[in-house]
């Protein structure tokens, strides 16, 4: 008995052994940062000015008044909305047209997915050289016949532009996790409802559509997240402008931080930020495990 | 802009290219198996699907063209890239864009940090992830539920949230300007947690009599792992390969954040250097240096293109 338990013990030493480095990771790089962003956001903190004060809520009552963080607050709003509306369609679309065994559909793949590999600073920087007023976009228009804007200098335009760069750079992904969900569709009931008479619409939107309903919830909320997390595009396409059109939250934080040395007020933000991230992560989970149940 | 894939005509609504149907032909949605579609549905089905096609085609010029565009570009001199209507291939292309990319910045030394850090992050992310994954599947230990609980906290913090408390602790331990934030950062934190995650998802799918006959055999736990378990977790541990790289390859806000001298850059953040003494943009050779850093990378995908789609749909689903 006694040599059993010691050789249980010695069984969960090797088990803390091999989860201590991101156990100790996690409270060192996520959970104490997370504590400490918390207490800055109590503190009036100018790092020029060297001083650190306590303030309470102080900076939470600022966001309140702080037409700033409205404005990003709306970009916010419109970049995540524009994007998940765009990516979750046109990643259906091709997925959709992937899944009909048409010539050529293991090159289209390839072409849609490669810019998911791409740098995305990288993919950036070709875009806003396309998107110049002399640049590659408005060149083909004009071999059209049209007048292109310069994008990234009006205010919409500005926003429809870091839109479209991130759809297509990430919209292969969600397009292969459509593809599976539409493999996974079964070809019976399909061909149920062809023998009802039922045409390809019909059948996509009475079928196809409610039974990867699922997937399409899961990956749009996956897609929010990942839209609030958008800062290297907006720095290096519009630099948040032109005035603070492109200002996202992330974008606003930043700032905050290392433009303003606010450090105290970001930190707020951080919370603000974090709390977003953490009520659609949770509905994430959720939609997740209505989607197994699904499955079964 | 779903055109009919299988067109299934009903009665009475004959379709535009199908005049050929005689009168007495009941045109049933449903051709039995032996009975092949009346001549013009075929014919309209062919059509349709080379329309499709060419859909697909004109689709994949925003994903395709850019690279080619960057490509040709960085060949062209500024005079031909500035002119109004593009050109699709250069007139008279020259490297001299490529020389001035190491000549402006120390870009050899950038690459190779890039690299360098990007490899470590990989190993030292898979070798931390199997661990931890085997560990949190196969060992009870007492509190494995709450430190597993404790980890998974890492998923729902964006790198945004803790820049300012990181950006702190790395100031007070004089690592400001090193890689080292760049690399153990990745490695220990939040970053690697989707990694530990997948590779516990594996291990716990993956049957233990291999495992029981190694311990009957004689392995202790870790002879176990380290020969059977993880030999084994080849196709998860690819996946973290490719994402972890990707990740640590592709990080901006970090960089630009923690490091402050050019020969510290690592390739993101160096890309977007080349600017001119009025802070215009010069495009040929930034976009030469874009091309460095991209063509590699979408050669590995096109040589391992399944391992990626797989291995990034699975990072794809934490978002």
């Amino acid at each position: 008995m006694a040599t059993a338990s010691a050789a249980v013990r010695r069984d969960w030493l090797v088990g803390y052994t091999m989860v201590a480095p991101v156990v100790l990771g996690s409270l060192a790089f996520v959970v104490l940062p997370l504590g400490m962003v918390v207490w800055y956001s109590l503190h009036e903190w100018n790092v020029l000015a060297n001083t650190f004060t306590f303030v309470g809520a102080e900076n939470y009552q600022r966001m309140a008044s702080d037409p700033g963080l409205g404005d990003a607050l709306l970009a916010t709003v419109w970049f995540s909305i524009g994007l998940v509306v765009v990516n979750i369609a046109l990643a259906l679309l091709l997925a959709v047209l992937l899944n009909q065994k048409l010539p050529g559909t293991t090159t289209f793949r390839t072409f849609f997915f490669s810019p998911v590999v791409v740098s995305l600073v990288a993919w950036t920087i070709v875009w806003s050289f396309l998107l110049q007023a002399d640049g590659g976009i408005n060149g083909f228009l004009s071999v059209l016949g049209a007048e292109g804007p310069n994008w990234l200098r009006h205010p919409t335009t500005a926003m429809i532009a870091v839109v479209i760069v991130q759809v297509f750079k990430n919209v292969g992904l969600n397009m292969i996790l459509f593809l599976a969900a539409l493999q996974g569709v079964p070809e019976e009931l399909q061909e149920a409802a062809r023998l009802d008479g039922a045409g390809a619409w019909r059948r996509f939107r009475s079928i196809t559509l409610p039974l990867i309903s699922p997937t399409i919830l899961l990956v749009s909320i996956i897609t929010i997240v990942g839209s609030l997390e958008v800062f290297a595009q907006i720095d290096v396409l519009t630099g948040g402008g032109p005035g603070n059109s492109t200002t996202v939250l992330v974008y606003y934080l930043y700032q905050q931080a290392f433009r303003f040395n606010e450090f105290g007020y970001a930190s707020a933000l951080a919370v603000l930020l974090f709390l977003i991230v953490l009520v659609l992560t949770l509905l994430q989970w959720q939609s997740r495990k209505r989607w197994v149940f699904h499955e079964v | 802009m779903k055109s009919d894939v299988m067109p299934a005509p009903a009665p009475g609504r004959p379709g535009p290219s199908a005049p050929a149907v005689p009168p007495g032909d009941t045109r049933d949605a449903a051709p039995g198996p032996a009975r092949r579609p009346p001549l013009g549905v075929r014919a309209r089905r062919g059509l349709t699907r080379w329309l499709l096609v060419l859909l697909l085609a004109v689709l994949s010029l925003p994903f395709v063209f850019p690279t080619w565009w960057m490509a040709t570009s960085s060949l062209k001199p500024m005079s031909e890239i500035l002119r109004r209507v593009p050109t699709i291939w250069p007139q008279d292309p020259s490297l001299e864009a490529y020389g001035r990319v190491f000549t402006l910045q120390p870009f050899a030394q950038q690459y190779w940090n890039s690299l360098y850090i990007a490899v470590l992050v990989t190993l030292g992310t898979m070798l931390v992830a199997a661990m931890a994954g085997y560990a949190f599947a196969r060992i009870r230990f007492p509190g494995a539920n709450a430190l597993f609980v404790l980890v998974l906290v890492g998923l729902l913090v964006p790198s945004e949230v803790t820049i300012v408390p990181l950006f702190r602790i790395v100031n007070s331990l004089g690592l400001i300007n090193t890689h080292w934030p760049l690399i153990v950062i990745p490695v220990l934190g939040a970053p690697a947690v989707l990694a530990v995650f997948i590779m516990r998802q594996f291990f716990l799918g993956l049957p233990t009599e291999l495992e029981e006959a190694g311990r009957i055999d004689g392995l202790g736990r870790w002879g176990v792992f380290w020969r059977i378990a993880l030999p084994l977790s080849r196709s998860a541990l690819g996946a973290v390969a490719i994402f972890t790289f990707l990740k640590s390859w592709n990080l901006y806000l970090e960089p630009i954040v923690y490091l402050s001298s050019k020969e510290n850059f690592t390739l993101p953040q160096a890309l977007t250097q080349y600017v001119d003494a009025y802070g215009g943009p010069m495009w040929n050779v930034q976009l030469a240096a874009t091309t460095l850093t991209v063509l590699p990378v979408l050669a590995v995908f096109l040589l391992a293109q399944k391992q990626f789609v797989q291995g990034l749909a699975h990072s794809g689903l934490k978002g």
